[in-house]
């Protein structure tokens, strides 16, 4: 019995100091991303208490471990078996209620965090994310006048919320500086808030996987100070009627992530180059073929699974593009009072690529 | 007279293939027969389903049961098939649970060994940002793959391991029912057919838990052999956890209370009440989602009131407590294992056994942890992160008890030991790594990141891998009567511990920084090619490791059988006071349970009397 509390001792020792080196290693190796937002500042918190947590129990564990490889290894030729001791209900009360009273701790404490950074009630501005396969646009609803864009622009200091929708499947809102991630789903909208604290350029990436071209979703985030966003809100501010059908063309183009499969250089994609598309010959799958005119164009963007051109993935074409369109004329129509056409307008952009 | 065309599994692939053929061209014929346009999915589906019938009746799976249809006699026959080499029987239908337990670990080995290649080939393609040799679809489909093989596999290993120990360990002569137990194992096999056919036909995008919008849409149709896959491995652990389930409670030795079984069959039994009771979920979740594609049913589409989050709280209802199926038997494992190399009684053996139970019971409230960020009822979070953080406790006690067994114990390093060890040290890195997940204010900025890639690789190699390769390494001498080469074993574990850590840790640390998962390529402007490039060398020393190992146990069995392989350990359990390789029906005749399973230090207990006399 000394001898077991010598051993004691010297592993209680040995686990506070490897306590402290193992905090520093993961110090030293862990690093989190900047921190760009008031979320990250309280959720920054919690991920050092973990680690120290993650520390001295790791330590606690490999410290009694490898002192019981290195000092009580059988001695060569030793046939006798250990001490019989069959179990201590103290110990095991102790060490079910101390993780327990931990995991009280670590709750309450995470579920007054978690209201404080979801809370909405003092939310300055909002932003509207749609993200689909494989981009993301962004609108202004405070800025009526503004048009969708493809940068997610913020002022900084600010509290915002996103509400978030998904034509097609499931993606998933992750700036790492921000901290903080939501996933968007069909059918319902989704709310994510952000108070950027520093001015800068981040990354938006969709982290729930959604198809061919999931590691490509991602957009630019511009944090600005107040004067630079209103800068940006007053050059943004565009008014479609104004733009000839080619010009909007484009702007649908990107916002509906034409682009991501259709490029206007030539080269091939998941579907085919949008380049000299106009007046060519086409031949479909069933053996038949027509000619891209505008009829052409019109049937193959709304029902882009009825024929499928040879050499192309078949069926990766959302087939409710008509829908997205009609909605977004309604919206357009409310806003700013103007009836636009988009189908028409990518035709006419599509004409236009020669 | 042995001919390559009489062993089961040959004429059971063969069955596959006319299956899947019928199956095909009926769909195929009956369209064009009424002038409709072809329909290869739905096609595909038929022949999928088909081909499964195919090989169960190729190979023989049904026969008994197709007799007493008939009212047709069919005793159970023993020992290795008349007029055939003893070898044969491996590779066909037989109700021996030692031979079914052998058969599941070679295929999970097999199948194991698939998965890693496929992970092999897209680890390389990240060592550099950008595409090098893999396009889009080819990574998300190998990565779908990597994910759902290595359930199987694990599957399998687990079912190995119950099948060959727990009926030994109990004093049963076989499992409960041997012809369910055999057909649980033949599902198998075409259901890994399936999953890795789906690979090349069309493959899939949607990663293991395929969530609807996207599954139901993608126009991969592999996603539908996956599915169909998937399902059929669930079909198999629902009817082996039957099967244990009523093995454990019926037929145990005379005198082996629950609280004297040896700590394994606790660990089985609690594997089994969840496969039991949760595998019925992800069932029908899978049904769904085949059904919505190939019969236009929708239940997860909005555009129709469907709701996509229904599937994620089914599927998950089962998936989550299919993690503890994993690492529950390994575990056990740990437990069993300890006390042998410690020459010391498992400390706190009712703690550990009822924290096997309680794992699996709090198990059962946590599946929502999946979907923090998933835009469910924001009041769900609350409660689904007090649960979450509520199994860290029996965890614990896991670990608390593992250390004390150890202590002022007299420890020797023999290979099953080195990975025990190994498997406390991983286990202890996937465990401590999850509480941070568990809190949702940190989950935000880790879900669906690399960090979660790095906690569930620790998990699964701590809680299974690791005591699986453990278990192998302990009981070959058992399975064989020979011994393995140890220092062979050293190297494999010298090779595949550091290259573990390496790997998982550096997986959570790119996370951290903001490295997807599920991702074919990644920003070069996050400075992680370093990191990732270690990680990748990392994998492949696990790879050549585990090819070590599989030489190892090849080479070995060459060797003419010893004596020393009867009891190498001087282990107390009563398969080990039997000679190796174990006779046939286990046990010349029933042995009484006299004293405590681990009672190391007291020679003046006995746990099992072999030779009770009569009327004892």
């Amino acid at each position: 019995m000394q001898n077991n509390r010598k051993h004691l001792a010297t592993v209680t020792v040995l686990v506070l100091v490897f306590t402290v080196v193992t905090y520093y290693i993961l110090d030293a190796i862990y690093a989190l991303p900047p921190q760009a937002s008031a979320e990250a500042a309280s959720i920054d918190n919690m991920f050092t208490a973990h680690f120290m947590l993650i520390a001295f129990l790791f330590a606690l564990i490999v410290v009694f471990m490898l002192y019981s490889v290195v000092v009580f290894r059988r001695q060569p030729g030793d046939e006798t078996d250990g001490p019989h001791i069959h179990g201590h209900t103290g110990l095991e009360i102790v060490w079910t209620a101390v993780p327990l009273l931990a995991v009280i701790v670590f709750s309450v404490w995470g579920a007054q965090m978690l209201f404080d950074i979801t809370r909405d009630d003092d939310v300055e501005m909002t932003v509207n994310v749609i993200g689909r396969k494989w981009s993301w646009v962004f609108e202004y609803p405070d800025y009526p006048d503004l048009g969708p864009s493809q940068t997610l622009v913020l002022p900084v200091n600010t509290t915002i919320m996103m509400a978030m929708e998904s034509p097609d499947v499931i993606h998933s809102f992750w700036v790492p500086e921000f901290r903080v991630k939501q996933d968007l789903v069909p059918g319902m909208t989704t709310y994510l808030r952000v108070t950027p604290t520093e001015t800068g350029t981040f990354r938006l990436i969709c982290a729930e996987i959604c198809g061919t071209l999931h590691a490509e979703m991602v957009a630019e985030v511009r944090v600005l100070s107040q004067a630079d966003f209103d800068g940006w809100i007053q050059e943004q501010s565009i008014s479609l009627a104004a733009l000839t059908a080619e010009e909007r063309g484009q702007l649908w183009a990107a916002e509906y992530a034409c682009s991501a499969c259709h490029s206007i250089t030539g080269a091939d994609g998941v579907g085919p180059t949008w380049l000299g598309l106009f007046g060519t010959e086409r031949n479909f799958t069933d053996g038949t073929s027509a000619i891209a005119d505008e009829e052409y164009l019109r049937a193959m963007i709304l029902n882009p699974n009825d024929r499928y051109v040879v050499g192309y993935a078949q069926g990766a074409m959302p087939a409710n593009f008509g829908d997205q369109f009609a909605t977004r004329q309604a919206q357009i129509l409310a806003n700013e009072g103007v009836e636009i056409d988009i189908l028409e307008d990518l035709i006419a952009y599509i004409k236009s690529l020669d | 007279m042995f001919t390559f065309l009489s062993l089961g599994i040959v004429r059971g692939l063969i069955g596959q293939a006319i299956g899947a053929a019928v199956g095909y061209y009926l769909v195929a014929s009956i369209r064009q027969a009424a002038g409709l346009p072809p329909y290869q999915e739905g096609a595909l589906v038929l022949g999928a389903i088909f081909s499964v019938f195919g090989f169960l009746l190729a190979a023989g799976v049904f026969t008994d049961w197709i007799k007493w249809i008939g009212g047709g006699e069919t005793p159970l026959h023993h020992g290795p098939p008349k007029g055939r080499p003893a070898w044969t029987r491996y590779f066909g239908v037989d109700y021996n649970h030692k031979v079914i337990g052998i058969q599941y670990s070679i295929t999970g080995i097999i199948v194991l060994l698939v998965g890693g290649i496929l992970a092999l080939i897209f680890r390389i393609e990240l060592v550099y940002p950008g595409m090098q040799f893999l396009d889009h679809d080819t990574y998300n489909t190998f990565f779908s793959a990597h994910g759902i093989i290595m359930i199987a596999a694990i599957l399998l290993g687990v079912g190995g391991m119950i099948n060959y120990l727990v009926p030994m360990m109990i004093g049963a002569a076989d499992m409960a029912f041997p012809r369910l137990n055999a057909f649980s194992y033949w599902i198998t096999v075409p259901s890994a057919v399936l999953i890795i056919s789906g690979i090349f036909i069309g493959g899939w995008d949607t990663g293991w838990v395929a969530y609807p919008p996207h599954s139901t849409t993608t126009p991969m149709i592999g996603v539908q052999l996956f599915l169909l896959g998937f399902w059929l491995t669930g079909f198999s652990s629902i009817a082996g956890a039957i099967n244990l389930l009523v093995t454990v409670m019926t037929m145990r030795a005379k005198g082996m209370s629950l609280f004297r079984m040896p700590i394994f069959v606790w660990a089985a039994i609690a594997t089994s009440l969840i496969q039991f009771t949760a595998t019925q979920t992800v069932g029908a979740a899978l049904t769904m989602i085949v059904a919505e594609r190939v019969l236009g049913l929708a239940f997860f589409d909005p555009t129709v009131s469907g709701d996509p989050l229904l599937y994620q709280h089914i599927f998950w209802f089962y998936s989550h407590p299919a993690v503890y199926v994993f690492v529950l038997p390994g575990l056990g494992i740990i437990s069993e294992l300890l006390p042998v190399f410690s020459r010391k009684p498992l400390f706190g053996y009712k703690w550990i056994a009822l924290s096997s139970i309680a794992i699996a019971l709090v198990g059962f409230l946590v599946w929502a942890h999946h979907m923090f960020t998933s835009g469910m009822a924001d009041g769900l979070r609350y409660f689904f992160m007090f649960s979450t953080l509520l199994v860290a406790v029996p965890t614990g006690v896991k670990f608390f008890s593992w250390v004390a067994t150890m202590w002022q114990g007299k420890i020797s390093f023999e290979t099953p030991m080195l990975f025990v060890l190994g498997a406390i040290s991983v286990f202890l890195i996937g465990g401590l790594t999850g509480p941070i997940l568990g809190t949702v204010p940190t989950d935000l900025h880790l879900h669906d990141s690399y960090w979660v890639v790095g906690h569930f690789h620790a998990t699964m190699f701590g809680g299974f891998v690791f005591p699986f390769f453990a278990a192998v390494y302990y009981w070959y001498p058992k399975a064989t009567g020979r011994m393995y080469n140890e220092a062979l074993g050293r190297l494999h574990f010298w090779l595949m511990v550091p290259g573990f850590w390496v790997m998982s840790l550096g997986q959570m640390q790119i996370g951290l920084w903001g490295m997807r998962r599920r991702i074919a390529d990644y920003d070069p402007a996050l400075g992680i090619e370093f990191t990732q490039f270690l990680i990748t060398a990392a994998a492949l020393v696990i790879g050549w490791s585990v090819l070590i190992m599989i030489y190892n146990l090849w080479a070995s069995a060459r060797a003419p059988q010893t004596a020393s392989a009867n009891n190498p350990w001087r282990s107390r359990s009563p398969e080990w006071q039997v000679a190796s390789p174990i006779p046939e029906m286990n046990y010349d005749q029933p042995f009484v349970v006299t004293g405590d399973p681990y009672e190391y230090g007291r020679d003046d207990i006995q746990y099992v009397n072999m030779a009770p006399a009569v009327g004892d």
